[in-house]
C-alpha cells in the first residue's frame, strides 16, 4: 500500500445540487423483457422520523443473475437497457420509490449461491459515511443465504420487503437507521 | 480471475466512524447495532459503469453554465483519483457541488442571509482518463454559518462524490482548502480522529496548475480503496 484513503464526510444537506441529474425512478428502460417490481421506502431515524434529505443508490444484477460490469466474467447474458444502477432522493416524508426487475441470483466468491438482492447504499447530512445495507425479496430462500446465516435470526426481517396486500408487483421496505429494535441491518463492507 | 480480490478493509481511524456527538445530525442517524461484515461477493465486486456519453465537456466548467460569469475567485481544481496501490482509477464518474463565492448553495432549504448568484448553480461533473486524471473550473466557495452550535461555520469547502471501480469503493467525501482556520472549529472536519487522515482531505495550492492571468490551481487527489494482492489475505 503506498498510498493512503481519502476519508469519508457527509453528503450535507444539499445533496440534490450536484446528484439529481442522476436520479432515477425506472432502473430498466420499458424495452427490458422482465417483471417490473416496485419498491416503496421510508427511510426513518432512530426516532422513527423520517429523513427528508437523504438519498438512495442501488445497485443490483440483471435478471439473469449478471452484473454489467467487466469483472463479472460469466456466461451470462447482459440485459440492453439495464445497467443495475439507481439512485432516488427521499421526500419530505422521508419516502423514496423505485422500479426495477427482480435479480436473478448470485454466487459467492465460493460458489455458494445467494438469495436475489439488490445492494444499497444510504447518504444523507448526519451520515458521515454511507450506511450499507442489501434488500431481499419475499419468498426466496434465505436460509442458506451466505450472508443472511450471519445475521441474528430477529435481525434478518429487516432486509426482507414485505408484499403490498392490494398488489404483489408492489413491495414495502423502510430502512431505519438507529434505534435499537427496529434498525435495519447494516454491513460493514 | 484477479478482477474478483476483494477490497482492503479501511485501517482503523482512516474512515469516520457514524457517530460523532460533536456533529449533533450523527445522533439520531447513527447505527446503534454492531455492523456485520459483509463477505464480498460479486455483488460488491463490481459496481455502475458510467460512459463518457453521460457528461459533457462544459460539465466540468461551473463557471459557464449561465448567461454571465459568476462573481468570486476562479479556482482550477485538479487531481488523479488512484487506489492504495498508486494505481490510476480510469473513466470513472466524479461529481462535484458547493456553495457559491458569499457561501450561499442554490438549493431551496438554505436560509442562510447571502445573496445567491444568478450565474453559479455549484454543480459539475467530470470523467477521469486513463491516468485517473481529472479537471474542474470553478470559483473558490464562501465559508457559511449553520446550526450545530453556538457560532458554527463551515470551512470552505467542495463536495466530491466517486465510484471508482466497485460498489465497494463508493466514496463521498470534502475538499477543503489549505490554511482555513475554521478547520480546526469544524466537526465534520474533525470527525476523523487522525490528524494525517484529515489533512488528505485539504487540498495544496499549485503554481503550476495556476494560469497565468486567468485563475488559481489546487491539487487534490483521491484515493479509493485498493484490492487484496491475493484472496488468501481476506
Amino acid at each position: 500500500m503506498s498510498h493512503q484513503l481519502t476519508p469519508s464526510q457527509t453528503v450535507g444537506p444539499y445533496l440534490h445540487i450536484g446528484l439529481d441529474w442522476l436520479n432515477t425512478r425506472d432502473l430498466a428502460t420499458a424495452s427490458v423483457q422482465a417483471e417490473r417490481i416496485t419498491i416503496h421506502g421510508r427511510l426513518l431515524d432512530a426516532d422513527g422520523q423520517p429523513v427528508p434529505d437523504g438519498m438512495i443508490e442501488f445497485w443490483q444484477a440483471n435478471a439473469y443473475g449478471k452484473y454489467a460490469h467487466p469483472a463479472d466474467t460469466r456466461d451470462l447474458p447482459l440485459q440492453e437497457g439495464f445497467t443495475g444502477f439507481g439512485r432516488q432522493p427521499t421526500d419530505q416524508q422521508g419516502e423514496f420509490v423505485f422500479t426495477t426487475i427482480k435479480p436473478g441470483a448470485v454466487p459467492a466468491l465460493d460458489g455458494q449461491l445467494q438469495a436475489p438482492h439488490i445492494l444499497v447504499n444510504i447518504f444523507a447530512r448526519g451520515l458521515l459515511r454511507q450506511l450499507v445495507t442489501r434488500l431481499y425479496f419475499p419468498g426466496d430462500d434465505h436460509a442458506s443465504d451466505p450472508v443472511m446465516r450471519v445475521i441474528p435470526q430477529a435481525r434478518q426481517k429487516t432486509l426482507i420487503a414485505v408484499v403490498q396486500p392490494d398488489d404483489p408487483s408492489h413491495l414495502q421496505w423502510n430502512i431505519v437507521m438507529g434505534g435499537g429494535a427496529n434498525e435495519t441491518v447494516f454491513f460493514d463492507l | 480471475m484477479s478482477e474478483l480480490l476483494p477490497y482492503r478493509k479501511a485501517a482503523l481511524g482512516a474512515q469516520p466512524d457514524y457517530l460523532y456527538t460533536p456533529y449533533a445530525s450523527t445522533v439520531k442517524r447513527s447505527p446503534s447495532q454492531p455492523l456485520i461484515l459483509l463477505p464480498q461477493s460479486l455483488s460488491e465486486l463490481t459496481g455502475p459503469v458510467f460512459g463518457h456519453e453521460r457528461v459533457q465537456a462544459q460539465d466540468a466548467d461551473l463557471t459557464r453554465q449561465h448567461a454571465g460569469e459568476p462573481i468570486g475567485e476562479r479556482i482550477i481544481v485538479a487531481g488523479r483519483v488512484l487506489d492504495e496501490d498508486g494505481r490510476p482509477v480510469p473513466h470513472t464518474l466524479v461529481e462535484i457541488w458547493q456553495a457559491n463565492a458569499a457561501g450561499r448553495y442554490q438549493h431551496k432549504n438554505d436560509q442562510h442571509d447571502a445573496p445567491l448568484d444568478p450565474n453559479f448553480t455549484g454543480a459539475g461533473r467530470t470523467m477521469t482518463d486513463v491516468q485517473g486524471n481529472y479537471r474542474f473550473l470553478t470559483i473558490r466557495p464562501g465559508a457559511y454559518p449553520w446550526g450545530n452550535h453556538p457560532n458554527a461555520w463551515r470551512p470552505a469547502h467542495i463536495h466530491f462524490s466517486l465510484f471508482g471501480q466497485a460498489f465497494a469503493t463508493r466514496l463521498v467525501t470534502q475538499m477543503y482548502f489549505p490554511g482555513d482556520p475554521l478547520l480546526a472549529f469544524d466537526p465534520i472536519y474533525q470527525s476523523l480522529p487522525d490528524e494525517k487522515a484529515r489533512q488528505r482531505m485539504i487540498a495544496s495550492f499549485r503554481l503550476d496548475l495556476t494560469e497565468p492571468q486567468f485563475a488559481l490551481g489546487l491539487q487534490f487527489d483521491i484515493v479509493l480503496r485498493g484490492q487484496y494482492a491475493t484472496p488468501m489475505e481476506h
